[in-house]
């Protein structure tokens, strides 16, 4: 029943909001929904917590705390950044940068992408996460080339194109698991059930399984914006409109990297060797050091903020291939805050670039001083993506540093020499986009920054104190997906 | 000692067979085409007389010509000859098929080209450089695709004797071998280029500027003249027959009997007149490609050759 | 029909494909190119057909008869309209220098052989199966989408890799489950209607459908900051 609404609601929100030419109306429509989303994965969540891991519909969904969590993260992003949508797409509506169609277009393609993401995380099947992987890629190109523009043209056909041939290999990774289930598990589609598989992993060929993975690894890493593959994200980040900035960091990437750790768990339990976390450890250390020279030499601030998402994306992929309780928890919450700050920054330097006409670091200035409530939102974010202490950030770091150090030592270094210097990168271009005089050109903006304060709130709650069932939620989760590693 | 001496017989028999049918068959092929082409034609035995007439002329030798030029057809003639001798056409067990090395023969066609394109080079003018500098181009793509082709075969056999892999060819379960349909593909492909027929090159004319084969042997006359000319229309049979003898050797004598050599020789017979009749319908059906899309075909003849080894090595091998 | 038989048919076929797939990358012409793509389509429904009636899984008709709509006529016919429409079928298409690209997709089918060699090893079975072959058209389907400069010819690289991955699927393990290969084959449809869509997108933005002049502007933009 909580199914049905979990995933018919954005579907039938897509339908609906398809015919819905009116922008008011159908703004409010597109948070409505958002809002029977988030409803329905908070009911969903509680069933679970209260009776644990079960499938759904007979085989074909699969519920444990590791993806419920996400659920409902998904769909609370989701709610968040339609309620910031809102302001934000009339404006462009009124600047003149869309019409009324391509709004329409955007509304439901925003709703197909919730409904790709929902079905990724809660299906049963390898293959269907592959599928609707796929779905909501395909949703967001259409959402990145929304301002027809020559530069947003170009970055979602490289969006599609580079993202076209990872998730080309990554469904070939999934064939070759089909292939070693085959003879465990026989020809239907039990064969790709993820609970059978994790069941008989033991049965599963590890040499197949072991070349599976690499395809996976590239395949999905792609999606999840690791070096060298992320070429990508900074474009598709910087030219689509921020809300689906603000999804395709805060969501997408959570997405692409569960599927990643859910083939992770059957590779580990097939083969009994850390080979899988291995091969994450060096994707997520060489991608924290790519993004954090890379951020360095940025100009355009959605850019700049889209490589700041890599680095957390390999910080992630890092924690979760160290693969033990701690690391898995501190990915866990990682992912958690790190989805609340980032959709948080994108939603305020989304005003801020409304407010000054452009997206160029070096003509934004003084947004303190012209819009108080944005300069202090970008500074407050920046502090808290940067990792500083009241926030949930700093708690995942440090918890991250701490597994590092009981099981790679070698490797603290380099995430604290990657960190820093990121962190250096955001504060020296923050500054000056938030001190100083406004220019002249600066217009005021309609900003809606309830959405910002809220993921901020719950950002320093986390860094504060974790309620007591969240953490033993995360905890449960840890102990899933630790318990599967060869760690 | 009486049948072994009766099997050189055999085998000189065979090779003094595949000599004198070689002009015929040129005839024959010509015949054909001119058929084909709603010509009345010159009759099978032109080539034999023009042959023979060419024998009783007196040779003109270029002013600058050496040693090498006059000695280079009786070269080419030999090494032709040498490798129509091991190339078992009738009887499969011949007392010199030890000899009968694929990589051999391939190496004494290639002893064949090297004097050929020296000769076309020693007497100095345009005509003949260009000639063997474009042969020798060619040949350095067709001869790695002839190879590869003849190894897929010889990996099915595990040999590279012509007999041993006749012999495998003759036993082997018959099931479906996609490597053998590519290296097929690719030895035609060849052995079209090989023998300057006609998407590559014309052997009816000397007034193309693309010409090969036709531009280095244009300075020759007389006896030197039909030692070339032989030499090339003997290179043909021997194409088609070794094509035949890997591909579908069946009809080939395995026993030494009058019987079964007869019928080997009616089959043999046979299936050259079924490739030739092939080879004069593509000669007329095509036109001659341009000298700078040679390259391509040679090309696509060795991928053809390198995807029959590759599959072979992905599907076939544990079969 | 016996096992036997129907695995050397199969095998037959995947010989095909790889014969296909580097014809697709050595054509010039946009013509070719999308008939050999419709070639490499019905090659597929021809496999599932063959499957379907060898193992008697009567799910796989339905993937065939899907392959040879799909992948053997709407789309090539899609993709051939679009051509003339923007009036690029006549032209040329100019390549990395063609030797070298050949060499590289004889360097990609032994990689993809090396890489599937341990497998086939480790499965302890009597038969090799085409999953190398499969691999191999993927990473040739990659190469062509890298060395090719018409947005077109891209698309009919990524279509190519959809084809192998559908040949591994069907080759190689007798075809996936239902529920999946209508999502694939649903993917495709869409990924094939938007690549059309932008097609003409691009084409009244940039006046051309070579792909160097859609690096431009995320260059510029890059270099004017």
């Amino acid at each position: 029943m909580q199914f049905a609404f979990l995933l018919l609601s954005p579907l039938m929100g897509a339908l609906l909001l398809g015919f819905l030419a009116a922008p008011r109306p159908a703004a409010r429509l597109n948070v409505a929904v958002a809002a029977v989303t988030l409803a329905a994965s908070l009911w969903l969540a509680v069933d679970v917590l209260a009776e644990g891991p079960h499938t759904a519909m007979g085989d074909l969904f699969f519920l444990d705390s590791f993806n419920v969590f996400l659920v409902v993260l998904t769909a609370f992003v989701g709610l968040t950044t339609a309620i910031f949508s809102g302001p934000y797409m009339h404006n462009e509506l009124t600047h003149g940068r869309i019409d009324s169609q391509r709004l329409r277009l955007y509304h439901a393609m925003y709703q197909l992408f919730c409904f790709g993401m929902l079905l990724g995380f809660t299906t049963n099947n390898i293959g269907i996460l592959w599928v609707s992987l796929e779905l909501s890629t395909m949703a967001t190109v259409m959402l990145v080339s929304l301002y027809r523009t020559t530069a947003s043209i170009a970055a979602a056909w490289k969006y599609f194109i580079l993202c076209g041939m990872g998730i080309a290999l990554a469904l070939f990774g999934t064939v070759l698991i089909f292939y070693a289930s085959l003879h465990v598990l026989g020809h239907g589609n039990e064969a790709l059930t993820w609970t059978l598989l994790k069941q008989h992993a033991d049965k599963l060929d590890p040499a197949v399984l072991s070349i599976a993975f690499c395809f996976l690894m590239v395949g999905y890493g792609t999606k999840v914006g690791l070096a060298p593959m992320h070429t990508w994200l900074p474009d598709a980040h910087g030219e689509g409109p921020t809300p689906v900035s603000a999804v395709l960091s805060g969501l997408l990437l959570n997405l692409a990297l569960y599927a990643l750790v859910r083939c992770k768990l059957l590779v580990d339990a097939a083969t009994g060797t850390h080979l899988a976390g291995n091969i994450m450890i060096g994707f997520g250390l060489l991608s924290l050091v790519v993004a954090a020279f890379s951020l360095h030499r940025q100009r355009d601030v959605k850019r700049m903020f889209s490589f700041s998402s890599i680095e957390h994306m390999g910080l992630m992929t890092f924690a979760f291939g160290i693969g033990t309780h701690l690391a898995s928890f501190a990915a866990l919450l990682h992912m958690t805050v790190h989805s609340l700050v980032k959709s948080g920054i994108f939603f305020t330097v989304g005003h801020a670039a409304q407010a000054m006409g452009t997206q160029k670091m070096a003509e934004i200035r003084g947004l303190i001083r012209h819009h108080p409530a944005i300069g202090w939102g970008l500074i407050v974010g920046t502090a808290a993506i940067a990792g500083f202490p009241p926030f949930g950030v700093f708690v995942s770091e440090f918890l991250l540093f701490t597994a590092a150090l009981e099981s790679y030592p070698w490797t603290v270094g380099v995430l604290l020499l990657g960190l820093l210097i990121a962190m250096a990168a955001l504060f020296r271009f923050v500054q000056q986009m938030v001190f100083g005089e406004a220019p002249e050109t600066a217009r005021p903006v309609a900003a809606n920054m309830l959405p910002v304060y809220v993921h901020l709130a719950l950002t320093l709650l986390l860094g504060l104190a974790i309620p007591a069932f969240l953490a033993d939620w995360y905890g449960t989760a840890a102990r899933l997906i630790a318990g599967g590693g060869g760690a | 000692m009486m049948p072994a001496l009766g099997h050189l017989a055999l085998q000189l028999l065979q090779a003094v067979l595949l000599v004198m049918i070689a002009p015929v068959a040129a005839g024959f092929v010509r015949k054909l085409k001119a058929r084909l082409q709603n010509r009345q034609g010159a009759p099978v035995l032109q080539p034999w007389r023009d042959l023979l007439k060419l024998f009783g002329k007196e040779v003109v030798l270029a002013e600058h010509a050496s040693w090498l030029f006059r000695t280079a057809p009786y070269v080419v003639f030999t090494a032709t000859v040498m490798a129509a001798t091991v190339v078992p056409a009738l009887w499969l067990a011949t007392p010199l098929s030890l000899t009968a090395d694929v990589i051999a023969l391939v190496a004494l066609l290639a002893l064949a080209r090297f004097f050929m394109a020296l000769a076309g080079m020693d007497i100095g003018t345009a005509f003949g450089g260009m000639g063997a500098s474009r042969e020798m181009t060619f040949s350095a793509l067709a001869e790695p695709a002839m190879l590869v082709s003849v190894l897929v075969l010889s990996l099915h056999a595990h040999s590279t004797n012509l007999t041993a892999m006749i012999d495998y060819t003759l036993h082997v379960q018959l099931a479906l071998h996609p490597s053998l349909a590519f290296a097929l593909a690719a030895m035609l492909m060849i052995a079209l280029a090989e023998n300057g027929r006609i998407p590559i090159d014309n052997p009816a004319t000397h007034l193309e500027l693309t010409m090969l084969h036709e531009a280095m042997i244009l300075e020759y006359s007389g006896r030197h003249l039909a030692l070339m000319e032989w030499a090339a229309q003997i290179k043909l049979v021997l194409f088609a027959t070794l094509i035949v003898d890997l591909f579908l050797p069946w009809g080939i004598a395995t026993a030494f009997d009058a019987t079964s050599l007869a019928v080997a020789f009616g089959v043999w017979l046979a299936k050259l007149a079924v490739l030739f009749v092939l080879l004069s319908l593509v000669e007329t059906g095509m036109a001659k490609m341009r000298i700078f899309e040679v390259p391509e075909y040679l090309n696509a003849a060795f991928m053809l050759a390198f995807l029959g080894l590759m599959t072979y090595y992905m599907l076939e091998v544990g079969v | 029909m016996s096992a036997a038989l129907l695995h050397q048919l199969v095998n037959g076929l995947a010989a095909l494909m790889l014969l296909v797939s580097f014809s697709l990358l050595a054509q010039h012409r946009m013509l070719a190119v999308l008939q050999w793509f419709a070639a490499q389509g019905v090659l597929l429904a021809a496999t599932a057909a063959l499957v379907a009636y060898g193992t008697g899984d009567s799910n796989l008709y339905i993937s065939a008869v899907l392959a040879l709509a799909l992948k053997g006529l709407l789309l090539p016919w899609l993709l051939w309209r679009i051509v003339r429409e923007l009036h690029v079928h006549r032209e040329v298409e100019p390549l990395m220098n063609m030797a070298l690209t050949m060499l590289i997709a004889i360097g990609l089918t032994l990689f993809a052989y090396y890489v599937i060699e341990p497998i086939e090893r480790a499965a302890e079975l009597l038969t090799r199966d085409s999953m190398a072959i499969a691999l191999a058209c993927v990473l040739l389907g990659m190469l062509m989408m890298i060395t090719r400069r018409k947005a077109v010819t891209q698309v009919v690289g990524f279509l190519a890799i959809e084809n192998a991955l559908f040949f591994a699927a069907i080759g190689a393990t007798n075809g996936m489950p239902m529920v999946v290969e209508l999502g694939i084959a649903f993917d495709v449809l869409v990924a094939a209607l938007i690549f059309g869509l932008f097609f003409f997108q691009i084409r009244s933005t940039f006046d051309t459908l070579e792909v160097e002049a859609l690096h431009k502007p995320l260059v510029e933009e890059e270099e004017e900051r």
